[in-house]
C-alpha cells in the first residue's frame, strides 16, 4: 500500500505504486490529464506525491523509450518547415515539462550519443540547465559556479534599452543606456531572445594590466577619451508626480503659482520656472530646491481662525520640489487625470549620466568592479597598432575567482571584432578555443592574445605582454551619483535633536556604540564628548528639588515651578536625549533628582 | 643580594630573576645600575593610569572572535568523542554556565600505570556501566513475576564483568527480589507476594539505570599517548570521585567544567582555568590574543570570591551604576528597583557619562584640575 498526496493533501492509496505512476505519466503524454501535472514516487518514504499547484519551476525534456528519444528528424524537418509547433510536440508526448519532485524519478542523458536503455529523457541542449541571464553568460560552461550565478546576478542590474516606449513611460527610476551594442561574443540564448532588440552593454577594449594602483581591490580604470566618445553613457529619469485631492466641504487642491501670501511661500527665486499654469516647462534646467509643480492646499484644521487674514491666505503652500541633490533638465511634462478624476500632473526629470569614479561596471563574468580612476586618453598605454584600451582591468581579480570564460571571452572578442563575425560563445556548444585562437594568429596577431604595449607618458614599452582584447561590459544601475552624500550640519529630528538618519533627509553618519568604544580605548575622552556634542543643550536645574527650571527669556529669569522665583538654579551642559529621559521617568512617576555640584 | 629598597619596587619574579642571572663576583655599583635600569624598564611596561583595559581586551578578544570557525573538535578512537570549541565553547565560559555542554576530563596517573601499564583495564574501570549496557533485552514476565534480563555474554567479557559482579550490583539498589542468573539471564523474582505490577515496572526501569562498575558521570573514556606517558581522557566530569582514585596523580589531573573546579580547588584554580580553557579555545583556531587580555577577564569574573558570568546576572549586576546595568540589559528592571529604593547614581563611570555627554573619567578625561583659593579676609 503505497500512500498517494495530491498536492500535499492525503488522496488515498494505491497498491501498485509503479503501475500507478506509469499510468498517470502515459495519460498526460496522451493529453488525457492535464500536463501541468507531475507525479513523484518517493521510494524510501513509499509516498506518491502528485502536484498541479502554481509556483513550481519546470523545464522540458525529450522523453527516451528503450533507449530511443522520441524526437525524430522527421520531427525536426516538419518544425523546420513550420507544419508543426513546440506545443504541437507537447501535446503529442515527444517532449514534457518536469518539475524538480518528478526529476528525482528520472535519469537524464546530456547528449544524444549516450542515451541507452536505462535512460528516460534526454537534455534539449546541455544549456537548457541554465536560466534565462545564466545562458547569456559566452563560455559558462568555463567559469566557477558561483561566479556564473554572480555573472546573471549582475547581468540584472544593468542598464540597456529596457523598453522602446520609454520616451512616454512613466517609470519610475530607470535608465537608458545612450549607445547599447550587441555582444561580440554571445551565445543562442541572445538570438532566442531577441537581444539585439534590447542590449544592455557594449563592446570595449579591455587590458588586463594594473596602472599605478588604482585598480586594486577590484576596482577599474576608465578612458576618459571613450567617455568622450560615449562609452558608458545614459540617462537617468525621475517622475515627479501632483495631484489636486479634495477634501471634505468641497475643498481642493489647486495646481498653480502659489500667491505670495499663502503659508509657508518660499521666494520668487524658486517658483521662477513654473508657466502660468504652475507646472514647469519642458527642457528647463533644475537644480535641487526648485519647484517643478506648484500646488497649495486648503488649511489643515478648518477651525483653525486663530490667524487673523484673509481667506485665500491659510492657504498652504505644498509645491513639489527637486529632492535634495536632484539636478537634471524637465524631460517630459504630462497633464492627465486619475481614477478617482482628480486633476494629476507627472514630470518626468532627465539627467544625463557620464561615467565617473564611482560608477559600477562588470562583464558578464561576476567581475563587478567600481571605477577608480579616470585616465586622459594620452597617459593610457597603446599598443603597435594604435589601440588604447578602453578599460584596463586587475590581473588580481583572475585567480581567486577562477573565471576562465572571462579571458576566453577576452580572445574570442579580439577575433571576432578583427575578422568582423559574432562569435557564438554558448555554454557547452561553444566555438572551441583552440580554432579562435588560430584565426587570430591567422589575423596577424599572438595566438594567445597578449601584445605589447606602451607606456603613454613615456613611450617606453612595457616588459611584460599584455592580455588585451574586446570584451562585453555593463554598466550597472548603482551609480554614485545617486548614492554620494556627506554632511557638516543639518536636519535633526524633532523629538530626540539628534540627525536624522539617510541620505534622502540629508542624515548624519551614525557614530555608533562599538565606534564610540574605539574613542574610549584610547582614552580619547574630550574627542569623544565633542563627537557626541550633536544634541546638546544648556538646561536650567533647580538645586533645591533637582528638578528642570524654566527660563523666561523675556523677563531673561529663570524660575522653578515647584520652587518659585526665589530659589538657586544653575545652567548645566548635557545631551537633549539625557532631558528626554528624565521626562520620560517623570511621566512614568519616577523622581529623577540632579543633585548639583561645583566644578571647582 | 639584591636591596629590600629594589625588592619592594620590583615584582618577586623578576627579582628572582635577577638574582639568578647576575653573576656573584659583579661589584655593588655595578648590581645597582643593573637594578636602576630594570626599575626603569618594569615601570616603563607597567600600564599607566587611565587607561582604558577593559574595552581593550573586550576589542582584542572581541575582534579575533568574529573570525572564529569550526566549533567542535572531534577527538577519534574506539569509542568518538565531540568536544565544544570556537566561539560556543568561548561564550559558555565567559557566561559562566553551570551545565557546560561537553564536559571533559584529562586524567594524569601515577607510575607505573602512566607508563601504560594496564591502561586499558583503568580505563574500564572509570568508565561508568550500566545494567542496560550489557543487556539485550530486558522483560517483565507477568505469570511469573519476574524481570528477565537476556544478557550480552560478550559485551560482558568484553567489559570484564563476571555474573558474580552482575549480582552484587543488582543487589543493593533494587531491594525485595531474589537474583539468580541462568543460562545468561539476570531472573529477578519478587520476594512478597503481593506486590503491584505497577511496582514491579518501576523497579524494571531502576535496574536499567543500575550502575556497575565506574565512576558517576564519566560516559567515555580514551587511554591516549600524550608526549612519554599515557593518559585517560574522558566525556563526563567528577573530579571529586576520580582524585580519590590511588592511581590518578591528583596534582595534574584536571576538568573543564570550571565549577566543578570551583568546588574542588577553589576561586584561584577557576580562575586560572578560565585562563587556561579560553587561550586553549583561542589557539586551536590560530588566532593570537595576548593571555593578560584573558587574564583580566578572568579576574574580573572571580573578583568577588565566587565564579561569576559576564551576563546581566553576574558581573554587570555588581556595577555601581543603575544607568550602566540599565544600558546593558533589561532596563526597565534597574530603572524601576532604583526608583523604589531611591538610589543615587554618582556618574563616576563610563556609561553614564556618555549618557549625560559629559567627559568620561578615562585617559585624558582623567586628571581634573584642583586650584587652591585662597579665603578671603
Amino acid at each position: 500500500m503505497t500512500e498517494v498526496y495530491l498536492n500535499s493533501k492525503f488522496a488515498g492509496n494505491v497498491d501498485n505504486a509503479t503501475e500507478f505512476v506509469e499510468s498517470i505519466k502515459e495519460e498526460r503524454r496522451k493529453s488525457n490529464i492535464t500536463g501541468n501535472l507531475n507525479v513523484h514516487f518517493n521510494e524510501n518514504s513509499d509516498k506518491i506525491e502528485i502536484d498541479v499547484s502554481r509556483g513550481r519551476a519546470r523545464r522540458p525534456l525529450i522523453i527516451v523509450k528503450n533507449g530511443r528519444p522520441l524526437l525524430t528528424e522527421e520531427h525536426i524537418q516538419k518544425l523546420e518547415k513550420k507544419e508543426m509547433s513546440w506545443s504541437d510536440l507537447v501535446k503529442e508526448g515527444i517532449i514534457e515539462y518536469l518539475d524538480a519532485a518528478e526529476e528525482e524519478n528520472t535519469y537524464v542523458a546530456f547528449f544524444e550519443k549516450d542515451v541507452t536503455a536505462e535512460h528516460t529523457h534526454l537534455e534539449i541542449s546541455p544549456l537548457a540547465m541554465t536560466g534565462l541571464a545564466t545562458s547569456l553568460v559566452p563560455y559558462g560552461n568555463f567559469n566557477q559556479s558561483t561566479r556564473l550565478n554572480a555573472g546573471s546576478k549582475n547581468q540584472k542590474q544593468a542598464l540597456g534599452f529596457y523598453a522602446a516606449n520609454f520616451a512616454v513611460r512613466m517609470d519610475m527610476d530607470v535608465n537608458i543606456l545612450h549607445t547599447p551594442q550587441v555582444p561580440l561574443v554571445g551565445t543562442i540564448m541572445h538570438e532566442i531572445a531577441g537581444y539585439d532588440k534590447h542590449p544592455a552593454g557594449q563592446n570595449i577594449v579591455v587590458a588586463i594590466m594594473s596602472f599605478k594602483g588604482y585598480n586594486m581591490e577590484d576596482a577599474i580604470i576608465l578612458n576618459q577619451g571613450s567617455i568622450d566618445r560615449g562609452l558608458g553613457r545614459s540617462s537617468y529619469f525621475r517622475p515627479s508626480t501632483a495631484e489636486e485631492l479634495r477634501y471634505a466641504g468641497g475643498l481642493v487642491d489647486e495646481i498653480s503659482v502659489p500667491d505670495k501670501d499663502v503659508k509657508g511661500y518660499k521666494s520668487e527665486q524658486d517658483y521662477r520656472l513654473l508657466e502660468g499654469d504652475g507646472i514647469i516647462y519642458p527642457e528647463a534646467v533644475i537644480a535641487e530646491g526648485d519647484v517643478i509643480i506648484g500646488k497649495t492646499s486648503p488649511p489643515r484644521f478648518l477651525s483653525s481662525l486663530d490667524e487673523y487674514s484673509l481667506a485665500s491666505s491659510t492657504r498652504r503652500e505644498s509645491s513639489v520640489n527637486a529632492k535634495h541633490g536632484e539636478v537634471g533638465v524637465i524631460d517630459f511634462v504630462c497633464i492627465t487625470e486619475n481614477e478617482e478624476g482628480n486633476k494629476l500632473v507627472q514630470v518626468r526629470v532627465r539627467d544625463q549620466r557620464m561615467p565617473e569614479i564611482g560608477d559600477k561596471f562588470t562583464s558578464r563574468h561576476g567581475q563587478k568592479g567600481v571605477v577608480g580612476l579616470v585616465v586622459p586618453q594620452q597617459d593610457m598605454p597603446f599598443s603597435a597598432s594604435g589601440i588604447v584600451p578602453d578599460l584596463l582591468f586587475s590581473p588580481h581579480g583572475i585567480p581567486s575567482r577562477m573565471t576562465i570564460a572571462h579571458l576566453i571571452e577576452l580572445v574570442a572578442g579580439k577575433t571576432g571584432a578583427l575578422s568582423g563575425r559574432h562569435i557564438n560563445g554558448t555554454t557547452f556548444d561553444a566555438e572551441p578555443e583552440e580554432r579562435i585562437r588560430k584565426e587570430l594568429q591567422e589575423l596577424g596577431f599572438r595566438e594567445n592574445g597578449s601584445e605589447t604595449l606602451y607606456n603613454g607618458e613615456t613611450g617606453e614599452a612595457f616588459e611584460a605582454k599584455i592580455f588585451i582584447g574586446d570584451m562585453y561590459y555593463l554598466k550597472l544601475k548603482h551609480m554614485v551619483a545617486n548614492k554620494l552624500h556627506s554632511r557638516a550640519r543639518g536636519p535633526i529630528q524633532l523629538l530626540t535633536r539628534q540627525p536624522t538618519e539617510g541620505r534622502a533627509k540629508e542624515g548624519g553618519l551614525r557614530l555608533g556604540e562599538m565606534e564610540k568604544d574605539t574613542f574610549v580605548a584610547h582614552g580619547a575622552s574630550l574627542l569623544l564628548k565633542e563627537r557626541f556634542d550633536s544634541d546638546k543643550t544648556i538646561v536650567p536645574i533647580c538645586e533645591e528639588c533637582g528638578l528642570i527650571a524654566i527660563k523666561d527669556e523675556f523677563k531673561n529669569k529663570s524660575y522653578c515651578p515647584l520652587c518659585g522665583e526665589n530659589t538657586p538654579i544653575s545652567n548645566i551642559e548635557i545631551s537633549y536625549a539625557f532631558k528626554l529621559m528624565l521626562d520620560e521617568f517623570k511621566s512614568l512617576g519616577i523622581y529623577p533628582k540632579l543633585q548639583l555640584k561645583g566644578k571647582y | 643580594m639584591i636591596p629590600k629598597e629594589y625588592q619592594d619596587k620590583l615584582s618577586k619574579s623578576i627579582v628572582d630573576e635577577l638574582e639568578a642571572n647576575i653573576p656573584s663576583n659583579s661589584s655593588d655599583a655595578k648590581i645597582k645600575k643593573i637594578l636602576d635600569a630594570t626599575v626603569a624598564e618594569y615601570q616603563d611596561a607597567q600600564v599607566e593610569a587611565g587607561e582604558s583595559v577593559g574595552v581593550i581586551s573586550a576589542e582584542s578578544i572581541g575582534e579575533p572572535g568574529t573570525q572564529m570557525t569550526l566549533n567542535t573538535f572531534h577527538f577519534a578512537g574506539v569509542a568518538e568523542m565531540n568536544v565544544t570549541m570556537g566561539l560556543p565553547r568561548i561564550i559558555e565560559i565567559l557566561d559562566g554556565r553551570k551545565n557546560i555542554s561537553t564536559p571533559m576530563m584529562e586524567i594524569f596517573l601515577k607510575k607505573p600505570w602512566s607508563t601504560g601499564k594496564d591502561i586499558k583495564q583503568l580505563a574500564r574501570l572509570i568508565k561508568e556501566t550500566r545494567v542496560k549496557e550489557i543487556a539485550t533485552e530486558i522483560a517483565i514476565n507477568i505469570v511469573e513475576r519476574t524481570i528477565e534480563i537476556k544478557l550480552d555474554s560478550e559485551q560482558m567479557k568484553a567489559l570484564s564483568i563476571t555474573e558474580a559482579i552482575l549480582l552484587k550490583a543488582v543487589q543493593k539498589p533494587v531491594k525485595g527480589y531474589n537474583n539468580k542468573i541462568k543460562d545468561d539471564v539476570l531472573i529477578m523474582k519478587m520476594k512478597g507476594k503481593d506486590d503491584s505490577l505497577n511496582d514491579l515496572y518501576k523497579a524494571k526501569e531502576k535496574v536499567k539505570e543500575v550502575q556497575i562498575r565506574g565512576v558517576k558521570g564519566i560516559t567515555q573514556v580514551l587511554p591516549v599517548k600524550r608526549g612519554e606517558e599515557y593518559i585517560i581522557i574522558t566525556a563526563g566530569s567528577n573530579l571529586k570521585d576520580i582524585l580519590k582514585m590511588e592511581e590518578v596523580d591528583e596534582t595534574r589531573t584536571t576538568s573543564n567544567d570550571i565549577f566543578e573546579i570551583e568546588a574542588t580547588f577553589g576561586v584561584e584554580a577557576a580562575r586560572q582555568s578560565i585562563i587556561n580553557e579560553v587561550y586553549k579555545v583561542i589557539e586551536s583556531q590560530g588566532l593570537n590574543v595576548d593571555i593578560r587580555h584573558i587574564m583580566l577577564v578572568a579576574d574580573t569574573m572571580c573578583a568577588s570570591g565566587k565564579v561569576k558570568g559576564i551576563t546581566r546576572y553576574g558581573v554587570v549586576s555588581e556595577k555601581a551604576s543603575v544607568l550602566a546595568r540599565a544600558s546593558f540589559e533589561t532596563p526597565i528592571k534597574h530603572i524601576i528597583n532604583a526608583a523604589l529604593i531611591g538610589e543615587v547614581d554618582k556618574l563616576n563611570s563610563v556609561v553614564e557619562n556618555v549618557m549625560l555627554n559629559q567627559p568620561i573619567p578615562i585617559g585624558t578625561g582623567l586628571p581634573e584640575l584642583i586650584i587652591k583659593t585662597r579665603k578671603k579676609e
